[in-house]
């Protein structure tokens, strides 16, 4: 059988997909240089990183999500629920009871969802986009309660957010080890490889003696802990909690993911991918603020790009 | 007559519950009357058509995330297009926001059926792209609705010969959803393309061997609820006045009142009227806690957990009936 040049580049593609993304990310600052030049410096270089971070930890929970076949959707309001939370509670109760009080309602709605899906089988899409309908009516339930306290963000949560050391951005103290236990996780252990075998194949995993219900509950928890850590990261970064703060995020987040290679129909992509997506994303949005794109033009492009780019690559693993 | 029963015990069941409902509303509030009813009609229009829009592409086997975004995509075209329009240019700004809801469903059956990347994903990415669409043409709720246009839907219908007290309780609202429903009810029910529609819908295979054009059929589809969407859009421009860039509920209401209307989401089976009547119950229930003065936010959370165990219900129902 002979192989097809476009299979053998879809096939390469798959098996690496960092490569074609990094390239992509140096063209991106190649014309971004060509545009202003000298705007790449190290202090522009922390910037970025700095605000990728969040994205990419909110990424996290779409990347884990989408190995299952999943998505999301209620990861941008935990974030700000959490963030909201430690913040009003700060002046109440001191900063590390608020940052536990703040995981309350994380945990919560991550329960909800995995019962959702694991359970009652609701289609994740619209399982988390419904909780995060409810958890956004909480926050404002919440927000008239505690108008009165003010509020005030942990020290510590802006050292880590905004803060630098040698120049490299202090959030990076918390992202390093966060994305090695992810990217170590999901081939390492079994639960990760119980996320890809259930995306690829939920039958046969169930055939297998997974009880699949069991996976969902923890991914979904899960997910909603690492949108909650996130919204505590932000906040330190943004330095005012608002009752729609991580809500910009949402939609990158889902794009950074299956810019990374990440397959929304699930059993394939890995974390890697999406960091370098959320970096890509990040310098997209300097390009974009220079060309001074209006906000509904960002979001036409990122349709266009998820759509585009999850057409491309099931073209490619059609072939392959 | 037991076979019409048990055809339609579902949708019989949703109108013994709106009656319940009903004067459960008149105990909680005794004075309910003509003026309840129409504020319940007013409101339940938008979500009206945005179901209708979901229960045809979902009967197709599909479900369209995006139908929130042409809603919105259509109202701020028409709110912009008739600042200042005389009442004739306004019958064409009409036929031309209905037309434009038609390309933008063509749209998204067209990227699903060329793409073959399934509805979910494929509508996701849109509802992203025409929210864009919908900001781009207003940044911030403003423009107008001309007025004749805007009384089709207030106010209470006039009937000459009938005394005012009967007239008064049958809300304008209610009239204009039946008789702009009824088509799009005939083209299902009556029409080859309806059946083309539930046949792809129930089982595709089966259908294709039939003859029927999956891809013509499911563009179809999604051109049917994108007209549908846009009327709904219209009709929230009709009643607001203005026109709104960013999309409301609409898509998760859409979605449980399809499910608590009967229709199920692995497609083939069910109907417009359910999900109608199930609008009515759902702004029903809405209305009942605003009348029992629970704080609006409250109201949110108990709306949408109702929409989660509506969908959760649903998802239940639908393993029972694969085991079956």
């Amino acid at each position: 059988m002979t192989v097809s040049p476009l299979t053998r580049t879809g096939n390469f593609l798959r098996d690496n997909p960092l490569i074609p993304l990094i390239g992509l990310l140096l063209v991106l600052l190649v014309a971004l240089q060509i545009m202003q030049p000298g705007i790449i410096n190290q202090r522009w270089l922390g910037n970025t990183v700095k605000f990728a971070i969040p994205l990419a930890m909110l990424a996290a929970c779409q990347t884990l999500t989408m190995y299952t076949g999943g998505i999301d959707l209620s990861a941008a309001v935990v974030a700000t629920i959490a963030a909201f939370v430690t913040a009003t509670q700060m002046p109440l109760v001191g900063a590390g009871p608020a940052l536990a009080i703040a995981m309350v309602p994380a945990i919560l709605i991550g329960l909800l969802n995995g019962f959702g899906v694991g359970i009652c089988r609701v289609h994740p899409l619209i399982m988390t986009l419904g909780t995060g309908l409810i958890g956004t009516g909480f926050l404002q339930v919440y927000q008239r309660s505690v108008i009165a306290s003010g509020s005030e963000i942990p020290a510590f949560l802006e050292w880590l957010g905004t803060g630098r050391t040698y120049g490299f951005p202090n959030a990076l103290l918390l992202f390093v080890p966060f994305a090695a236990v992810i990217l170590l996780g999901q081939r390492r252990t079994g639960f990760g490889r119980l996320l890809f075998a259930l995306g690829s194949n939920e039958q046969a995993t169930r055939l297998s003696g997974v009880r699949s219900w069991q996976v969902y509950f923890a991914l979904y928890t899960l997910s909603a802990l690492i949108a909650g850590i996130t919204g505590l990261l932000y906040v330190g970064l943004i330095k005012a909690p608002s009752l729609s703060l991580v809500e910009p995020l949402l939609l990158p987040s889902v794009a950074a993911a299956v810019i990374g290679g990440t397959s929304i129909f699930g059993g394939r992509g890995s974390y890697a991918g999406t960091i370098v997506g959320a970096l890509i994303l990040t310098v997209m949005g300097t390009m974009l603020t220079l060309l001074q794109m209006p906000e509904g033009g960002r979001r036409i492009l990122f349709g266009l790009i998820i759509l585009s780019l999850t057409a491309v690559y099931l073209r490619l693993t059609d072939q392959g | 007559m037991t076979r019409m029963l048990q055809r339609n015990g579902w949708v019989l069941g949703l109108v013994l519950l709106l009656a319940m409902l009903l004067i459960a509303t008149k105990i909680i509030q005794p004075n309910f009357g003509a003026s309840g009813l129409e504020s319940l009609g007013r409101a339940a229009v938008p979500f009206a058509f945005a179901t209708a829009a979901m229960a045809v592409v979902v009967i197709a086997g599909g479900i369209d995330l995006s139908v929130a975004a042409v809603m919105a995509v259509a109202s701020v075209t028409a709110a912009r297009l008739m600042v200042g329009a005389g009442d004739g240019q306004t019958v064409l700004i009409v036929i031309g926001v209905l037309a434009l809801g038609g390309v933008m469903g063509a749209i998204n059956g067209a990227l699903i059926v060329l793409t073959r990347v399934p509805d979910i994903v494929v509508t996701l990415a849109m509802l992203f792209v025409w929210e864009g669409v919908a900001l781009l043409i207003l940044n911030t709720p403003s423009g107008a609705a001309t007025q004749w246009l805007r009384d089709l839907i207030l106010g209470s219908v006039v009937i000459p010969g009938l005394p005012e007290t009967i007239t008064s309780l049958i809300p304008k609202s209610l009239i204009f959803i039946i008789i702009f429903l009824a088509p799009a009810w005939l083209l299902l029910r009556r029409t080859q393309l309806g059946l083309a529609i539930y046949a792809i819908g129930s089982d595709q295979t089966a259908a294709f061997r039939s003859g029927v054009p999956i891809g013509k059929t499911r563009i179809a589809a999604y051109c049917i609820a994108g007209i549908l969407a846009a009327m709904g859009g219209l009709t929230l421009t009709m009643s607001t006045g203005i026109g709104e860039p960013i999309p409301g509920p609409y898509l998760l209401a859409s979605v449980s009142a399809v499910v608590l209307g009967g229709v199920a989401l692995t497609g083939g089976k069910g109907g417009l009227i359910g999900p109608i009547i199930a609008v009515l119950i759902l702004r029903l229930v809405r209305m009942d806690l605003t009348l029992m003065s629970v704080d609006p936010n409250v109201t949110t959370i108990v709306e949408g957990t109702i929409m989660v165990v509506v969908v959760m219900l649903g998802g239940l129902l639908a393993i029972k009936g694969k085991r079956s």
